[in-house]
């Protein structure tokens, strides 16, 4: 389970998040705000790309910041930008890099990588350029990249903000259909009606904390 | 140097290790020999080798359409300040050099590479080297080829819609920009897959 415990950061003199304490327990939690509101720099402390300067972010009980390497094996993290997380040339080879840390065969993470591709509909471009996937194929090929190692939690910060609607509708239903717990960091309103909770942040700190519902309108009224 | 081209030709299921000493052999043989004819030689090897990988005629059209051009403004220009015997030796060499560097990354997977790096420098483990972190860097830096000349063509792009595709600012500053800015994407989401965790 995801905890923050009096949780705040500060980059230099700025102040992006303050004394969040929170438990998330449930299966698809959202963080929604307003640009600068702290909701991507919260979602960082927790697999440990961000230490936080005050509190603490806790994953099943271990702390990212001392056990980071044990925390990212339980929780992967999705970018807004695909492009950015592509490290090998190919599909194939880009989901397999996750793996090449285990003890599977180069032959057992490429076949894992294939299957993993076609699960998701990307079969027949184990061998493509992975830079030249469309935009939302680059989107699903950074979600099997993190599924592939089967985390337990899958953070998602922005994942959507470069995709038309069908590809956000087609990641969103992916998401949907997954085992693990995932925490999204959108923008995309309209995309959280199934969501079990949704928090509201506004200038570092959780306002809003309810049902999609409610917690929304909130937001809505929050930004005018 | 342009990206990997699936296959099954005898140059693709070939050793890494063998591919990428026979690579290095070609390309520095050639800075020592010094007969024009010698390097047209390697390179008709060179040539006989994109056959014998069967490399689909589109690939092997755009490869040599670039590499024309820069082997034809070398040739011009080394004839002009040097000699025309100067001017084949020089740009023979570099279509030898290129071509087959080409060749080997066209037939072999960067995974291919990295994991023979890591096995190579396996024994340096004892001197304190990280074979997976120089298997990363080799993987890393093949992989910047295809993302730079990405984030190039965007930003010509750009210019263009600007009005100033002529302009060397209004492309290089946004370049390096972004470059620096992907570097810095990258090395987090390296870190996000554990990359940055001691093994």
């Amino acid at each position: 389970m995801i905890e923050f415990d009096g949780l705040g950061h500060s980059y230099g003199d700025r102040r992006v998040l303050s004394g969040v304490t929170l438990r998330l327990p449930e299966r698809r939690v959202a963080f929604v705000g307003a640009n600068g509101s702290g909701k991507s720099t919260l979602a960082r402390t927790i697999n440990g790309l961000v230490h936080p300067t005050e509190g603490r972010a806790l994953v099943d009980g271990l702390d990212p910041a001392r056990d980071g390497r044990a925390v990212r094996r339980r929780v992967g993290f999705v970018f807004s930008n695909p492009d950015s997380q592509i490290v090998m040339p190919t599909a194939g080879e880009d989901v397999a890099f996750s793996l090449r840390r285990t003890t599977l065969s180069k032959k057992e993470r490429a076949a894992r990588a294939a299957e993993l591709l076609a699960e998701f509909g990307l079969d027949g471009y184990a061998d493509h350029p992975a830079h030249y996937l469309s935009g939302g194929q680059k989107q699903l090929l950074a979600l099997c990249a993190m599924l592939v190692t089967e985390p337990d939690v899958l953070v998602c910060d922005e994942p959507t903000t470069l995709l038309d609607l069908r590809n956000k509708r087609q990641f969103v239903h992916r998401l949907e259909a997954l085992r693990q717990q995932v925490v999204l960091v959108t923008h995309d309103l309209d995309l959280l009606e199934r969501f079990d909770r949704v928090i509201v942040l506004d200038e570092g700190h959780v306002v809003a904390d309810d049902r999609p519902e409610p917690a929304l309108r909130h937001y809505r009224k929050l930004v005018g | 140097m342009t990206g990997y081209q699936p296959g099954t030709s005898p140059l693709h299921r070939a050793p890494t290790g063998v591919k990428f000493v026979g690579m290095l052999v070609i390309a520095t043989g050639v800075f020592v020999l010094s007969a024009p004819t010698w390097v047209g030689g390697v390179c008709l090897l060179v040539l006989a080798g994109y056959a014998v990988a069967r490399l689909p005629l589109r690939y092997c059209w755009r490869v040599s359409r670039s590499l024309a051009l820069i082997a034809l403004l070398l040739f011009a220009v080394q004839w002009w300040l040097v000699s025309l015997d100067a001017a084949w030796l020089v740009s023979l060499r570099l279509v030898a050099a290129v071509g087959v560097a080409n060749l080997f990354t066209a037939t072999t997977r960067v995974d291919d590479v990295v994991s023979s790096i890591e096995r190579a420098a396996a024994p340096l483990r004892r001197f304190g080297v990280r074979p997976d972190r120089l298997g990363l860097l080799a993987g890393l830096t093949m992989q910047a080829v295809s993302t730079l000349s990405l984030i190039a063509g965007q930003v010509r792009e750009a210019a263009k819609a600007r009005g100033a595709d002529r302009s060397v600012i209004a492309f290089a500053v946004p370049f390096l920009v972004r470059t620096l800015r992907h570097a810095d994407d990258l090395g987090e989401a390296l870190a996000a897959r554990g990359e940055d965790d001691r093994a």
